[in-house]
């Protein structure tokens, strides 16, 4: 709902949205990089921080967010979503979680947007950074490695849910009130993995456990995270990330659709679309972004002069409105953004000074996610302790060490002359075990009077024969 | 104007204390901490960057976000260590309770002291259990790590809800809504405080004192 918001006011909220939506992106996707962040205070304003928070920027990232966003803003009925998903090495693959910027129609015309708009979304923004460190999928990617790896996708428009399973949770991070709008932003996150491991296999520990365990070897001791071989070859120095447009023509021509899973329909929406279609569709490895990290975050870095401008010269005002600008002159103007197909001069603000022509992070990204996805097919389910819980996540379930032998697995309990069968095989002959004899019909027929009246006969024999009982309790003691 | 009073409740094992209650106070100021002010002419001011990183427990499956200013760090590593201490020697219940209060500081004339009015409160109540088996012990470091998660969750509810925070303050003030004195963020004023209780809540000196007076009285 439109109030009588200045035209200075609502040029300055629409800019805190985007670049908001545009850091709430980064927080998230940082956050399931499966490092750990570390960026540094500053006491002296660098004027290219918004929010007056170190977020740092991974220019693939801000170019996907940008891509999603195609130039238009979160509005009531189109929302922003970041979705992070699990990809495991044989193909399979799960959404996890869907973080959400949404707008609804509930105003706060009274707010004042240059200062306690813009205050409130930095705090909003460090409740985000609290937040996306407590959700399952936090943990899962800290130890994502050969096994599995951790993706994300962006997208604008309607909120989709259904792939997170039955049963999933939301938490709200915040919202802030604006005369245009409340922006909210949440997350929704799958339990249901957690729900089947426990349930199933009630000896293992929970989820979280098992991936601790089985699952985390890394071969390199190094604290980043473990990249494909094929990977690094992104990590070059100096890398320039491409252009939309360049971005476009690789992707049109490399992608080529893939058989469906036999899994739940919304993983269709990880098969690598044709780009130019408007939204990116693409999941893309988020380990593969850390790489990308260092030397475009580098040159992005521009030496500021202070901020603070004079807003109310009277009162204290937030030194806020000349960090906007500097960070509206490093980028095209807003004419460029707002274009439904954005123009090469995006590449000012996303990428370094550097325009060499040299085969970029994003062609091998998009190379190698082909040959990944030729691998997203229906697999059979070797392990017979699997066959009938339909979950194709088998490494999510305790196994055999030998597994890689293809035996199948044999009860921990058995030794192969006593009772050798599989555990599929016993546990469906087992399952059913016959009654105990105590508990029969005839047994519990018998009243309690005709107990009752045996007890004083029973307790005639045991008094006589207590001196053999206490001679018994000290061999014990 | 009444002060706001949140609190918290965690059961943690003894080695646990040290990081809990620091990923709970670490998270609070997250939100209560700014950059640092640079006051300009004509009244106006800029404000620093903070940073932020990753803490990883190393007896609760956990990690927490704080602010990156080792100073701040040290301030509350110190006053938490002092309360593990005290934890440790009460030989109680192994019950305690830190508060983290905000405040500003009001000036008041000669010969009065400044009066410090509070204005947010937030308290953790712990209590210490003892394990016996190292399988208790790795299901506590679980548990413990998914109750700091719903702690957190209730810390950023009650963040989100927007409700009083002093006023942006001139030049001249800013000492009496904002701690000026560290180097690189700027939290607002605050003070840590702690208490052993027993079994009642009350604190034990209280107690203490409780029963030498009835002894005294008899």
């Amino acid at each position: 709902m439109e109030t009588d918001l200045n035209s200075q006011d609502r040029k300055d909220l629409d800019k805190f949205i985007k670049f908001f939506a545009l850091k709430t992106v980064q927080v998230i996707v940082q956050a399931r990089l499966g490092e750990k962040i570390c960026t540094r205070s500053s006491s002296s304003p660098t004027g290219s921080d918004w929010f007056n928070l170190a977020i740092k920027d991974i220019p693939e990232v801000t170019h996907e967010a940008k891509k999603a966003l195609s130039g238009q803003l979160p509005a009531v009925g189109r929302s922003m979503c970041v979705e992070i998903s699990l990809k495991t090495s044989e193909g399979d693959s799960m959404e996890l979680e869907i973080w959400c910027l949404e707008m609804n129609e509930k105003c706060d015309k009274e707010i004042k947007v240059s200062y306690t708009v813009y205050n409130r979304l930095s705090l909003l923004l460090k409740s985000l950074l609290a937040i996306t460190r407590v959700t399952p999928a936090y943990r899962l990617s800290r130890k994502q490695g050969h096994e599995y790896v951790i993706l994300y996708r962006i997208y604008f428009g309607e909120v989709q849910l259904n792939g997170l399973g039955e049963g999933f949770q939301t938490v709200r991070v915040g919202t802030v009130g604006t005369p245009v709008g409340t922006i909210t932003l949440s997350c929704a996150y799958r339990i249901n993995l957690a729900f089947m491991s426990t349930r199933q296999f009630e000896r293992t520990p929970p989820i979280m456990g098992i991936i601790i365990d089985h699952f985390v070897d890394r071969p390199y001791p190094s604290s980043s995270p473990m990249h494909p071989c094929n990977y690094r070859t992104g990590e070059d120095a100096g890398v320039t990330y491409p252009s939309v447009e360049d971005s476009q023509e690789v992707c049109t021509t490399s992608f080529s659709t893939s058989p469906p899973s036999q899994l739940s329909s919304s993983r269709l929406s990880y098969q690598p679309a044709v780009l130019g279609l408007g939204s990116a569709d693409l999941a893309y490895p988020v380990v593969f972004t850390a790489g990308l990290n260092t030397t475009h975050t580098h040159q992005l870095m521009v030496p500021g002069k202070e901020g603070g401008v004079p807003l109310a010269p009277n009162q204290p005002a937030h030194g806020t409105q000349a960090d906007q600008e500097r960070l509206v002159t490093h980028a095209p103007s807003d004419g460029t953004h707002c274009a439904a197909t954005p123009s090469s001069s995006e590449d000012t603000e996303t990428v370094s000074n550097s325009s060499e022509g040299r085969a970029s992070p994003h062609d091998v990204l998009e190379t190698i996610f082909v040959r990944k996805v030729g691998a997203f097919v229906n697999k059979p389910i070797n392990q017979v302790t699997l066959t009938s819980l339909d979950i194709p996540f088998a490494m999510f379930a305790p196994k055999n060490l030998e597994l890689e032998d293809a035996d199948p697995m044999k009860p921990a309990f058995s030794k192969d002359d006593i009772l050798p069968m599989d555990l599929g095989t016993f546990y469906r002959e087992f399952q059913n075990p016959p009654q105990l004899s105590s508990l029969s019909i005839d047994i519990g027929a018998q009243s309690m009077a005709e107990d009752l009246d045996s007890l004083p006969e029973k307790l005639a024999v045991h008094e006589k024969n207590v001196r053999e009982f206490d001679a018994f309790v000290e061999t014990l003691q | 104007m009444n002060c706001r009073s949140e609190v918290l409740e965690v059961s943690v094992e003894g080695r646990q204390v040290e990081e809990a209650m620091l990923a709970v106070l670490h998270t609070v100021l997250l939100h209560r901490s700014t950059g640092k002010f640079h006051y300009k002419k004509e009244g106006t001011y800029s404000i620093g960057t903070v940073g932020i990183q990753d803490v990883d427990c190393d007896f609760i499956d956990f990690t927490y976000v704080r602010v990156s200013s080792d100073e701040l760090d040290r301030a509350l590593r110190k006053v938490v260590g002092e309360f593990k201490d005290a934890l440790r020697n009460s030989g109680g219940d192994g019950l305690g309770q830190m508060s983290l209060e905000f405040y500003q500081k009001k000036k008041s004339r000669w010969p009065f002291s400044d009066e410090c009015i509070p204005w947010e409160v937030w308290t953790v109540k712990v209590h210490v259990v003892a394990l016996a088996t190292e399988q208790e012990r790795q299901i506590c470091r679980e548990k413990v790590g998914e109750k700091l998660c719903e702690k957190i969750i209730n810390i950023v509810e009650v963040m989100s809800r927007h409700e009083y925070l002093p006023k942006m303050p001139t030049q001249s003030e800013v000492d009496n809504v904002f701690d000026t004195g560290l180097r690189d963020v700027q939290p607002y004023l605050y003070k840590i405080s702690f208490q052993i209780t027993d079994a009642l809540g009350t604190s034990v000196t209280t107690t203490m004192r409780r029963l030498i007076k009835d002894t005294l009285a008899l």
